[in-house]
């Protein structure tokens, strides 16, 4: 498993002329397989997740992924974070699955129709062989969020980063997406609202105003996570 | 039934499938300026038949190319109005045949081209202007996007015109216009994002950096 290492970081942001910190104090090293992030809307979970993928740089302190600063080579880094956002409309950028995949391909695979058979079958192997060449906006919710995670997993990341990939979803492909993300031989943060899929991580971080408020067990991190909310 | 339009792929093998896409875009380009320089009616409404005649020829169904062509409509009749009103009818004939011939044709382009084969072609094709500073890569990847917007921002408008619609404003155009606005360039941005984190567009550097490289 790649080592994540997060030293002292503090994320803030110019609202309107005044400085707002997003997170601040943020040490941690993840070296676990499965790692969750917990937290109430606009606690910082997001960011954190997007620190790790350097869609969001630290005002101060350092993002490293095994020993690779973020901040400073983030080309290298993306090629072994893949990153799968919340809503997979945003994500998905090309007109079908098939050319959508064989976009995230092009950086390595040269040959036109070496991509083409390349993408087609990392669809297949998602179970949307037969759904290669029809418009990404035709797919359902599910299948696209499939699709996000087949474009991701097309370069074969080291790491695989998803923020609250299965918010949009209905119950069945809850269940699909995060199965799949678990299963994955990638190690994998997740950053969710669903504690069922959190309590089976190895490892989960409650983050609260900005700040890791627990961290542990995904089990007594979850049950931490209740505790706090009912107060 | 899938309506097609500007920027969707419709798999085939006709003809016009099996031209390259370096080769189709080029003769695509002349076409179009063929299509502006003819003067009339008739000469723009025959563009317009031709047209239809090489989407036909493409195995791309005229009732699928009707409900794409459909949200363009509006424009083109604003357009047709207005020639109307300054130039007299054959003006508006000729106004709206063309932009019909030209969309049509553009419409079968994107559906006979992959657009992943379009990105090759047009990195290939602007390989020579690399000395003179241009970004090959990047602006493929651009042109791409732009073509695939069109479905995307057409999805955002026919979101939008339901919300007004649901809230009992569908004859305002401020209702209509200021969020499909906002959506738009919330796309576009939530799209620089998706590219941001697939490292499309990252300036090419060494392939990988080893576990643990020095840092710089």
């Amino acid at each position: 498993m790649a080592h994540i290492e997060l030293d002292g970081v503090e994320v803030t942001a110019t609202t309107t002329g005044a400085d707002v910190s997003i997170l601040r104090d943020i040490t941690a090293s993840l070296t676990e397989r499965r790692i969750a992030l917990i937290g109430a809307n606009g606690s910082g979970k997001s960011t954190f997740a997007r620190l790790l993928n350097g869609l969001v740089t630290a005002s101060s302190g350092h993002v490293r992924i095994d020993g690779v600063d973020v901040a400073e080579h983030g080309s290298a880094v993306r090629r072994r974070v893949g990153f799968v956002f919340t809503n997979p409309a945003s994500q998905l950028v090309m007109p079908t699955a098939v050319e959508d995949v064989a976009l995230s391909l092009r950086r390595d695979v040269k040959d036109a129709r070496q991509r083409d058979v390349r993408a087609r079958a990392v669809l297949e192997r998602f179970g949307l062989g037969h759904r290669a060449d029809t418009s990404v906006h035709a797919l359902s919710g599910g299948q696209q969020q499939l699709l996000a995670v087949a474009g991701v997993l097309a370069t074969h990341p080291d790491v695989v980063v998803a923020d609250e990939p299965t918010t949009l979803l209905d119950l069945a492909n809850t269940r699909l997406i995060g199965d799949l993300l678990l299963g994955l031989d990638q190690q994998v943060v997740l950053a969710t609202h669903d504690l069922d899929l959190a309590a089976r991580c190895d490892r989960a971080l409650v983050i609260a105003d900005g700040r890791i408020d627990f961290d542990g067990p995904a089990g007594d991190a979850v049950a931490h996570y209740r505790e706090q909310s009912r107060r | 039934m899938r309506a097609v339009s500007l920027g969707v792929h419709h798999p085939g093998s006709s003809p016009l499938h099996r031209i390259p896409a370096g080769p189709k875009l080029a003769l695509l380009i002349g076409y179009g300026i063929v299509v502006v320089a003819l003067r009339g009616p008739w000469p723009a409404t025959t563009a317009a038949g031709v047209s239809l005649l090489l989407a036909v020829s493409a195995g791309v169904p005229l009732r699928e190319l009707w409900r794409g062509l459909r949200p363009m409509l509006l424009i083109v009749a604003v357009l047709a109005g207005f020639q109307v009103w300054q130039r007299g009818w054959p003006a508006a004939v000729e106004v709206a045949a063309t932009v019909l011939a030209l969309v049509v044709a553009a419409t079968t382009f994107t559906a006979t081209t992959p657009t992943d084969r379009l990105l090759d072609a047009i990195t290939r094709g602007l390989g020579p202007f690399r000395r003179f500073g241009v970004r090959p890569e990047k602006v493929a990847l651009s042109f791409s996007l732009m073509i695939a917007a069109i479905p995307r921002i057409a999805a955002i408008a026919a979101e939008t015109r339901d919300a007004a619609r649901a809230r009992g404003l569908e004859r305002s155009p401020r209702a209509y216009l200021t969020p499909l606005a906002i959506r738009t360039v919330a796309q576009a941005h939530a799209t620089g994002e998706a590219l941001h984190a697939r490292g499309l567009g990252d300036d090419e550097g060494p392939r990988d950096l080893a576990p643990g490289a020095p840092q710089a």
